[in-house]
């Protein structure tokens, strides 16, 4: 497991680096530049922005450039806010993003799970299709929807919640975000669930244990939960580090001031040094979580071997 | 986002030269009862690119900067001005240089005193190449000595032509008379920079906790995305006729999610408002929404350098055809004003004549541009077909949709619609890879030029590449004239009564959400707007 | 007369043995599917809603980019569902009639959700089979690639795209598919590695059984469960992802229209014409309410453990 662990700690790199080098001259491909504006700048003016930003030197200059900063944790300056770096930017919005984001998936997992373990077993019956209702509901109704519905219901209707904003986390402004964020998933564990569930409902050593006469409880937690979970698990991972990275829609309705608007609005802007310095973070999360996912495969079948 | 011109506000220049003892500052009629608590919270449109007045650009910067910060002088709506860190001002006999007479009582927010050697500082940097100020060439416009040559790397940005002459007076020398230059104080770029503050922290020092500022307000929090709070300055000068003492700027780009923050009751000045909205809440908060000309014009802009652009013919037929009181009555909706020429009509001291085709009705109008499509050879058989390019925006979108359908319904052109990204859009208009694109122009200062000039075959803007040597040649003699609107006239007539190089739609309008309680609240053409003349009135 | 009715008895019964020995997995599982209501309700509405994607249109007088003028005039009045205008949705805010909208919008839906759920579970299906079951150095590479495109700034990918090779509905697909087979991977490479060691693959390994026959005719069948359970989860996700695409612009080009962006059109007039959200909407839930139904019998009915 160990030698597993140090294997793909080793892995990462590369991979990193092929992310970083593809990604830095495919952003360059786009039209315009993080300065092209409506009004036209004087030639001599622009001129001493690019000198300031590196943007006068060939390409392959700036990507050294860029990985020679990067070896020193320098993510570089951010070309849409001027006055901050990537550094401070992602420092700031990251937290943010995570909190709404653990929150929202500790409850999609508790309510996704639940939904699918209960639908399982009561396979086909009105209370499969109820429960499964109720789960499919968040994923019908896409967030763009369910942000502004929310917040005309519970800010302006009924007056319970603040329509917007952060301050630090305060309870108030962490619900709507995390009720925006998390009902899609719920929809999508649910159903993962359940139909892994049945199937093991299904196998040999279930059958074995109910013929046995063990009680229904400690079959479904003892012996089936586990297995049962599998799918589930390979399915959390990337699922994980797309919630803790934000939406872009929730950022813009609640204004959280968190990551997710960053990759899109990175993009539009061509921000390139913001884009690459979420592109960096995800990649890490995605690479540590799926390391993290191959373990909890071995630990959930330890027939699993690497 | 709806509109993304960077705009200069602030900066008037037009030629009146008018004296006032007035002082910004909050004045409440008597009678008025004001609230205990005097805190406001406006939208701030997105978050601005920079907060550092010498670099900023667009207007959420501009924006904040009203609040932050105050230049020698001040503008109120009318273009007047009025006294800021200046107390008064000379010129020498051929008006190139100015000295001005400071108030020994203005002080930045951490007490020290603002001094003539703040200003010299903060002209300096803003043309000194390694500050890389997108607006370094306001410097230029004036003609202050030797800025073009310190921008293009030439000379120090110790050269430029300011000097302390001592603590409370600055002296600017200019190459050439600019009766304006005065009026151009008010704008950011030529704000005084505190130099102790920039050369302890570096850039760093626009941040909070750093930042020291001279106007009614100082920075007390800054969450990027989320909010910027601001407390009163008890140093500034005038701080005994501050009001509010606390401003939240919130920076929201979408104006429907504006609109559920002032609903809920979370913002008391909103940036601007959703146009589907406009006519239900004009019925059900009447009061609230105020919409107020705005200096600019929307319009369609032609390629010049393609068939069958070139030819004017077509180029009218496409303009008469469009009818504009159904775009700004039912499309936009929200009071825009149509626009038959190309400068805005409340363009300072500027009375174009009417074009003929704003007197037709739309029936007129539909059979002239029949007839000349016909001529230019285009029929049922042979329609016209081109792509009609606009940027990603609701109101665009739905401009664009409307006024293709006119076409196609009145003249059988087939138009393939085309939304772009901004980026994307801003390429291909620039190279000319178009044939009619949707465009927009707030002017930058409230006199006929900052629009006219937009057409002049050099302008780095003119993207329709529309090209005419007399029309060129007037505006270029305008610049020297004393009173130019002869000139004016005849551009404009030509622009558009005789060549129709672009298609004017709308002139702009700011709409925006005022809650009634909030008072001293005044909309103008420049979108001039200072928390410290507002206050709160009990409620 | 014995005889022959006993002649007759074993005839049946050699009949009915006949018909166990013939009754393939397929026809098994066809005939679970069948004994699912909820399925069969959601198979019959979806193919109703694809009928009157493509034939409603025809019942209308308007025409998807048709504007009604008259009704510009004032949206809030006569933009209103009725039957004497014509407009049986209502229409939206330039005037258009929402009901031949949102049968228009549909099939760019329908087609952008099927088309690119399809992509990504033959791709997604066959790399994580063949990762899973090779194992090892191969496993390793083919995993660390799928981590360098789920990190890639899908944004700029769709950009670039799009300006590259011009705007073509065709590129929505691609670009969707591009990503969306990434999990689907994931998911069915966790599952093939659970598989491999069952008893029935070894065996077919010992018997000498192709590592592509394997995959084929004995890893992939038994992970269709969970493979169908995902492909219906795709199908929504697809629609919604189109109109985030359309919603920056990117996507489906006006005056063509999807669900998607009817939807994000309707939710910022919610409140003063509800009209304008709630057809599109009604279809979209409608039309992922089945889905989810029918992948669950699909499911139900696949599995081969269940008999």
């Amino acid at each position: 497991m160990i030698v597993f662990i140090i294997k793909r700690f080793l892995a990462a790199i590369p991979t990193l680096l092929i992310l970083i080098t593809v990604s830095f001259f495919l952003m360059r491909l786009a039209p315009g530049n993080p300065f092209s504006s409506d009004h036209s700048i004087p030639a001599e003016v622009l001129a001493n922005i690019n000198a300031k930003y590196h943007l006068d030197e060939p390409i392959l200059t700036q990507y050294f450039y860029y990985l020679g900063g990067l070896l020193q944790g320098d993510l570089g300056p951010s070309f849409r806010y001027k006055d901050f770096s990537i550094n401070e930017l992602m420092a700031q919005s990251f937290p943010v993003s995570a909190e709404i984001g653990i929150w929202s998936f500790l409850v999609a997992l508790l309510i996704g799970v639940g939904c699918g373990v209960i639908a399982a077993l009561k396979q086909n019956s009105g209370i499969d299709h109820a429960v499964m209702a109720f789960a499919n509901l968040g994923m019908v109704l896409p967030n763009f929807v369910l942000a502004p519905l929310c917040i005309l219901l519970f800010s302006i209707y009924l007056n319970w919640l603040p329509s917007g904003g952060w301050n630090d986390g305060a309870w108030p402004y962490l619900i709507m975000p995390v009720i925006a964020m998390s009902t899609s998933y719920i929809a999508q564990i649910a159903r993962i669930t359940r139909g892994s569930m049945i199937e093991t409902m299904h196998a040999n050593f279930i059958r074995t244990a109910r013929a046995k006469g063990l009680p229904m409880s400690h079959i479904i937690f003892r012996h089936a939960l586990r297995p049962a979970l599998l799918p589930v698990v390979s399915y959390l991972g990337p699922v994980f580090v797309a919630i803790v990275t934000g939406s872009v829609i929730v950022d813009v309705y609640f204004s959280t001031g968190g990551i997710g608007q960053h990759f899109i609005n990175g993009a539009l802007n061509r921000d390139y040094s913001m884009v690459m310095g979420v592109t960096i973070l995800i990649g890490t999360l995605t690479i540590l979580f799926n390391a993290i996912v191959d373990i909890l495969y071995a630990v959930i079948d330890p027939k699993i071997r690497y | 986002m709806v509109i993304r011109n960077s705009i200069l506000t602030g900066a008037l220049l037009s030629l009146t030269l008018a004296t006032t003892t007035h002082l910004h500052a909050a004045t409440v009629p008597a009678g008025v009862k004001l609230a205990e608590k005097q805190e406001i919270i406006r939208g701030g449109g997105s978050e601005p690119a920079t907060l550092d007045p010498q670099k900023i650009e667009g207007t959420p910067g501009s924006l904040r900067a009203r609040d932050l910060f105050e230049g020698l002088y001040n503008l109120n709506g009318d273009g007047d001005l009025i006294p800021g860190v200046a107390k008064s001002y000379t010129a020498n006999d051929d008006n190139t240089i100015y000295t001005f007479n400071l108030r020994d009582n203005a002080k930045w927010s951490n007490g020290d005193k603002v001094t003539a050697h703040d200003f010299v500082y903060g002209f300096q940097r803003a043309v000194d190449p390694a500050t890389a100020s997108p607006y370094a060439w306001f410097i230029e416009i004036p003609s202050i000595t030797n800025a073009s040559d310190i921008i293009a790397g030439k000379k120090p940005a110790s050269s430029l032509g300011v000097k302390a002459l001592d603590d409370y007076t600055f002296e600017v020398t200019l190459e050439r008379p600019v009766p304006y230059f005065v009026k151009m104080t008010a704008h950011q770029t030529m704000f005084p920079a505190p130099k102790k503050v920039i050369e302890k922290f570096g850039s760093d020092w626009i941040k909070p906790g750093n930042i020291v500022s001279n106007g009614a307000y100082k920075m007390d929090e800054w969450v990027v995305n989320e909010k910027m709070v601001f407390t009163r300055n008890t140093h500034y000068w005038n701080d005994a006729e501050t009001i509010i003492n606390k401003v939240t700027i919130l920076p929201i780009e979408s104006p429907a999610v504006e609109l559920t923050r002032f609903q809920a009751g979370e913002m008391d000045v909103s940036y601007e408002l959703p146009n589907d909205r406009f006519k239900q809440l004009k019925r059900d908060i009447p009061d609230e929404v105020i919409i107020t000309p705005y200096l600019g014009t929307y319009y369609y802009q032609f390629n010049t350098t393609k068939a069958p652009y070139d030819d004017v013919r077509v180029r009218k037929a496409l303009s008469y055809a469009i009818d504009r009181d159904v775009i700004t009555k039912f499309v936009t909706g929200v009071g825009e004003i149509p626009a038959y020429s190309f400068t805005p009509e409340i363009v300072n001291g500027f009375n174009p004549a009417t074009p003929d085709y704003a007197t037709w009705t739309q029936a007129e109008r539909i059979k002239k541009a029949q007839q000349l499509m016909t001529e230019a050879g285009y029929g049922k058989n042979n329609p016209l077909k081109f792509n009609l390019l606009y940027n990603t925006n609701e109101n665009h979108k739905k401009i664009a949709i409307a006024i293709a359908a006119m076409w196609k319904k009145n003249l059988g052109v087939e138009v393939k619609l085309e939304n772009q990204e901004w980026k994307t859009y801003l390429e291909n208009k620039k190279a000319q890879n178009f044939e009619v694109a949707r465009a927009g122009w707030i002017g930058d200062y409230n006199e006929a030029s900052t629009m006219l000039d937009l057409l002049t075959s050099s302008h780095g803007n003119n993207d329709g590449k529309y090209s005419n040597p007399k029309y060129d040649a007037l505006l270029n003699k305008a610049k020297t004239m004393q009173d130019p609107s002869a000139n004016y006239n005849q551009a404009e007539a030509i622009a558009i009564q005789q060549d129709m190089a672009v298609a004017p739609i709308y002139q702009y309008v700011n709409k925006r959400l005022v809650k009634s309680y909030v008072g001293g609240y005044q909309p103008n053409p420049e979108d001039n707007i200072y928390t410290r003349d507002m206050y709160i009135i009990a409620h | 007369m014995f005889m022959s009715s006993k002649l007759q008895t074993v005839d049946a019964l050699i009949s009915t043995d006949a018909d166990i020995d013939g009754r393939s997995l397929w026809q098994d599982a066809r005939r679970r599917f069948f004994a699912n209501h909820a399925a069969i309700a959601s198979l019959i509405i979806l193919a109703c809603i694809t009928c009157i994607s493509l034939l409603g249109p025809l019942f209308s007088q308007w025409h998807y980019e048709d504007i009604d003028w008259e009704a510009l005039s004032d949206i809030s009045l006569l933009g209103r569902p009725s039957i004497e205008s014509g407009h049986y949705f209502g229409t939206d805010t330039l005037g258009r009639d929402i009901f031949v909208r949102t049968m228009q919008g549909g099939q760019i839906s329908l087609l952008v959700g099927i088309l690119g759920s399809f992509v990504a579970v033959v791709i997604g299906t066959l790399y994580g089979a063949i990762s899973g079951y090779v194992g090892g150095r191969i496993d390793n590479l083919m995993m660390r690639f799928l981590e360098i495109l789920n990190s890639f700034p899908f944004m700029f990918f769709v950009i670039i795209l799009m300006t590259v090779f011009g705007r073509h509905i065709f590129l929505i697909f691609v670009a969707i598919g591009a990503i969306s087979w990434l999990d689907m991977a994931r998911i069915v490479r966790g599952q093939t590695l659970a598989l491999k060691n069952k008893e029935f693959i070894e065996a077919a390994h010992a018997c000498g059984v192709s590592g592509l026959q394997i995959i084929l005719r004995h890893i992939i069948p038994n992970l269709l469960g969970i493979v169908v359970v995902y492909a219906t989860l795709l199908v929504p996700n697809m629609i919604i992802l189109e109109s985030f695409i359309s919603f920056l612009g990117l996507g489906v080009q006006e005056p063509m229209t999807s669900w998607g962006a009817l939807i994000s059109e309707g939710a910022i007039t919610m409140e003063i014409a509800v009209w304008q959200l709630a057809w599109p909407l009604a279809f979209l839930v409608l039309t992922l309410f089945c889905f989810n139904f029918l992948g669950d019998g699909l499911r139900d009915a696949l599995d081969p453990k269940d008999r």
